[in-house]
C-alpha cells in the first residue's frame, strides 16, 4: 500500500490527528498560535469528514469545562490552547485530572505574559507540570500526528484515566510545513477503540461524579491519581510497541538517546529545538567531539529511570530549556537533577536558559553550549542564559 | 396565563420518588426545596450540573451522595459551560429523552458563572439554568454578590453609621438572560410553587436553552426563623420586591399583578440582614420598585 503523504504545518498535523481519533466534541476557544488546529477542526466537521459536535466556547476556562462535561457522559472530548489560554484554563486543568477524565489537549507553546509575546517557549506548559496531566512535547509534526492518536489510547486506559496535554513549540512547530504520513482511518480505528469507561454518568447507573471529600478520603484520591501517573510508564511503552506495529514508526519511549552511547557530554533537550541539537550532534561527532543528545518526550510521568541510566553512563550533562523559574533554575534541569542526586556517580550538571520569549536557538549557541560542557571542569555556575542580547556578568 | 395553562401541574400529580435526599443543608433552606421540585418535574433521566455552592456542598460529601439521579459538580464559574458539555457528549452519543439542569447561586450566576452562562445561551445549547437566588454568597458565609438587594447587610456590605449595608441594587438577571434572545426564561419563587411547577414543566419541553431564575430564601443569610422561609419568598413577590414573569419569542409577560402591593415593612423586618434599615433607606427600596413596576406594566401586560 503506498504512503499517503501531506505537506501540512504542525497544527494542521494536530487536526489531522484529532479527526482520526474520531472525538465526539470538540470545544474550542482561538489563540494563537493554536489556532489553526480549530479552524481546520471547524472545517472537517462542516464539510461532514469528522461527525463531532464542535462547541464555540467563549474561554478557555470554558473550552475545558466543556471537555469535562463530554469525559463525564463517557463521551471523547478534544481541546487545544496555548499560553494565557491554558493559564486561564488552570483551575479546569487541575479539575480533570481529578476528576479522571481523559481528555486530550494540545498545547501550542508560547511564551507567558508580561511583556507580551506570541512567539515560543515553554513556560506556560511546564508551569502546570503538577496538574496531574501527563505531558509530552513532541519534535516534528509527524510526532504531533501520531502523538495524538496514541494520547487516547493511553489517556483513556483503565489503569490511567488521566488526562493527557501533547505539546508543540508555537511557531517552530505549529506554524512551519513538513512532509507527514497520514495513517488510514481503518488502521487508527483498529488501533484506538471508542472510549468505554465506568467514570461516567449513564441512566443505568447514576453517579455523583467530582464530589468532596473530608480530609479522611481526600488524600487517598491523591495518593490514586499519583499511582495511575506512575501506571502510565508502562501503558506508554505498550502503546508505543502497538502503534509501531500498526503504523511503522517508534519514538522510542520517554525519552529518546541519540549517540550518548562513549559520549563525554549529553545536551538534553524538549521540544522542536531538538532538531537543530541533533545536527549539531553529528557535525561535532564528525569533528571528533564525544557528544551526544538526549530527548525528553514526557515530563510527566518523568523519565527517571531513562534519566537515571543517562547519570550513570555520562559525567557531563547540560538541560537546555525555554523555560526559567525564577531566581532559582529551570524546572527541567530540576527535575533532572532530583533523579541525578539518588545516583552513585560524579555526573555534573548544567542548566541552559534561553528561546524566551520566541528567541531563537541557533547551530552556534548549541556548539557553544557543547563546548561549554567539554571544557568545564569545575561547574560552579549552575544557570546559564544563553543568546543574551547584553551583558550578563553582573 | 391561559396561554400558558397547559403546562400546569397539580402537586398531586408530582411523583413521590425522591432524587434529592439525605443532604446537610440547614432547616429550612429554600434552595433546596427548588432543586427537590424540579428534579421531581424533570424525572430520573436527567443530568444535573452544579457549581461549588450550597447546593453542591451539602449533597456530594463522599461517600454520601444526596443526589438519587445523576450530577457532577463544575468549578465555579464555569456551570453553563459544564451543562453543554454534558448536552453535547450525551447527543454525540446519540442518547434521547433526556434533561440537562444546572443549579447555580447569585454569585455563582450573576457574577463569576455569568460568561459561560452567557456562551451557553448564545450558542443555542438544549439546557435549563436554573439560578437559585438567595441574595448573597451564603457557602462561604454570607457576603454581598451582584444580586444582594439594595440595604442588606452581609458579611461584605455591613451596616454601620457611613453605610446602610449594600448600596447597589439586584443586577437584572432575567432582563440581560431575555437580551440574548434566549428561547425561554422566567423568574419563580419557592412561595409559589404552582407557578414555579408550571415553569419547570414547560422548560422541559422547549428545544434550546432555558433560564429560571427561583427566589430562595435562606434562613442563615437572611437571619430569619426556618418556618418562615416559605412565608418570605410569597411576602418578597407579594411586596412587589420579586417579581414573577416569563420572556419567550422576544416578549415579556408580568404573570402576576397585585392592585396593591403588600407591606414591604413587614418583609423586610422579620429579617435580620434588613433590621437596621431607616425609614429613607426604606424609601429608597419602595422607590426602586415602584419605577421597576411602572416600566413592567407598561410593556409586559
Amino acid at each position: 500500500m503506498s504512503k499517503n503523504l501531506k505537506f501540512v504545518s504542525g497544527d494542521e498535523a494536530v487536526a489531522l490527528g484529532v479527526r482520526l481519533a474520531r472525538p465526539h466534541v470538540i470545544s474550542a476557544y482561538p489563540i494563537t498560535p493554536q489556532t489553526i488546529v480549530v479552524e481546520r477542526l471547524a472545517d472537517f466537521v462542516e464539510d461532514g469528514s469528522l461527525k463531532a459536535e464542535f462547541m464555540h466556547v467563549e474561554s478557555e476556562h470554558s473550552a475545558m469545562a466543556a471537555a469535562m462535561g463530554v469525559s463525564a457522559v463517557g463521551a471523547r472530548a478534544f481541546t487545544a490552547t496555548s499560553s494565557q489560554g491554558l493559564l486561564h484554563m488552570a483551575e479546569c486543568v487541575h479539575y480533570a485530572s481529578g476528576a479522571r477524565f481523559p481528555i486530550v489537549m494540545m498545547n501550542a507553546n508560547r511564551s507567558i505574559a508580561v511583556p507580551w509575546s506570541i512567539y515560543g517557549d515553554q513556560r506556560d506548559s511546564l508551569g502546570l507540570l503538577d496538574s496531574g496531566w501527563i505531558q509530552v512535547y513532541v519534535e516534528d509534526a509527524q510526532e504531533a500526528l501520531d502523538m495524538i492518536i496514541q494520547a487516547y489510547k493511553i489517556a483513556e486506559h483503565p489503569e490511567v484515566s488521566t488526562p493527557f496535554m501533547v505539546n508543540l513549540d508555537g511557531f517552530v512547530l505549529t506554524h512551519t510545513y513538513e512532509p507527514i504520513e497520514l495513517p488510514d482511518q481503518k488502521v487508527v480505528d483498529d488501533f484506538l477503540p471508542m472510549y468505554q469507561t465506568a467514570n461516567k454518568m449513564s441512566f443505568e447507573e447514576p453517579k455523583s461524579l467530582c464530589f468532596s471529600t473530608s480530609p479522611a478520603d481526600n488524600q487517598e484520591f491523591k495518593y490514586m491519581q499519583h499511582k495511575a501517573m506512575e501506571r502510565s510508564i508502562h501503558i506508554i511503552h505498550e502503546v508505543e510497541a502497538e502503534f509501531e506495529q500498526a503504523f511503522g514508526r517508534s519514538y522510542h519511549g520517554l525519552t529518546e538517546s541519540y549517540r550518548c552511547e562513549d559520549a563525554e557530554a549529553v545536551l538534553m533537550t524538549l521540544g522542536s529545538v531538538t532538531g537543530t541539537v541533533r545536527t549539531v550532534v553529528d557535525e561535532l561527532r564528525s569533528e571528533g567531539h564525544k557528544v551526544g543528545l538526549c530527548k525528553i518526550r514526557y515530563m510527566r510521568p518523568f523519565p527517571k529511570k531513562e534519566v537515571s541510566e543517562l547519570g550513570k553512563m555520562v559525567s557531563k550533562v547540560g538541560v537546555l530549556e525555554k523555560n526559567v523559574s525564577f531566581g532559582y533554575e529551570g524546572t527541567v534541569f530540576t527535575n533532572v537533577n532530583s533523579v541525578f542526586s539518588s545516583l552513585d556517580t560524579n555526573v555534573k550538571s548544567k542548566n541552559y536558559v534561553g528561546g524566551l520569549g520566541g528567541r531563537d536557538i541557533t547551530k552556534d549557541d548549541i556548539r557553544a553550549i557543547f563546548m561549554d560542557l567539554l571544557n568545564n571542569e569545575s561547574f560552579t555556575e549552575r544557570v546559564e542564559f544563553i543568546g543574551m542580547g547584553c551583558d550578563t556578568n553582573e | 396565563m391561559t396561554r400558558m395553562s397547559n403546562y400546569n401541574i397539580r402537586p398531586k400529580d408530582l411523583t413521590d420518588q425522591e432524587f434529592f435526599y439525605g443532604h446537610k443543608a440547614c432547616a429550612g433552606c429554600g434552595a433546596t426545596i427548588a432543586v427537590r421540585l424540579a428534579l421531581k418535574v424533570l424525572g430520573e433521566r436527567t443530568f444535573s450540573v452544579l457549581p461549588a455552592n450550597c447546593m453542591s456542598a451539602v449533597s456530594f460529601i463522599y461517600p454520601q451522595m444526596a443526589f438519587a439521579t445523576n450530577a457532577m459538580i463544575a468549578p465555579f464559574p464555569a456551570t453553563g459551560a459544564m451543562l453543554s458539555g454534558v448536552a453535547a457528549g450525551a447527543k454525540a452519543l446519540g442518547l434521547k429523552d433526556f434533561q440537562t439542569v444546572g443549579f447555580a447561586g447569585d454569585g455563582g450566576t450573576a457574577d463569576i458563572g455569568f460568561q459561560a452562562l452567557s456562551g451557553a445561551i448564545d450558542r443555542g445549547d438544549d439546557i435549563l439554568y436554573i439560578c437559585y437566588d438567595n441574595e448573597a454568597y451564603m457557602n462561604t458565609g454570607i457576603q454581598k454578590s451582584g444580586l444582594t438587594p439594595y440595604g442588606t447587610k452581609t458579611t461584605t456590605s455591613p451596616a454601620g453609621e457611613n453605610l446602610p449595608g449594600s448600596v447597589k441594587h439586584k443586577k437584572n438577571m432575567f432582563e440581560i438572560v431575555a437580551a440574548h434572545g434566549i428561547a425561554y426564561a422566567a423568574t419563580a419563587s419557592i412561595g409559589y410553587p404552582n407557578d414555579f411547577l408550571r415553569k419547570l414543566n414547560k422548560a422541559k419541553s422547549v428545544r434550546g436553552p432555558v433560564y429560571l431564575h427561583i427566589l430562595a430564601s435562606c434562613p442563615t443569610g437572611w437571619g430569619s426563623k426556618t418556618e418562615l422561609s416559605v412565608e418570605l419568598a410569597k411576602d418578597a413577590v407579594d411586596s412587589g420586591l420579586w417579581y414573577l414573569a416569563e420572556y419567550e419569542n422576544d416578549e415579556f409577560k408580568l404573570n402576576v399583578n397585585p392592585k396593591e402591593f403588600a407591606s414591604v415593612e413587614n418583609y423586610l423586618s422579620k429579617q435580620g440582614r434588613f433590621k437596621h434599615l431607616k425609614e429613607e433607606d426604606i424609601n429608597v427600596i419602595i422607590e426602586h420598585r415602584d419605577k421597576k413596576w411602572e416600566k413592567m406594566r407598561k410593556t409586559w401586560l
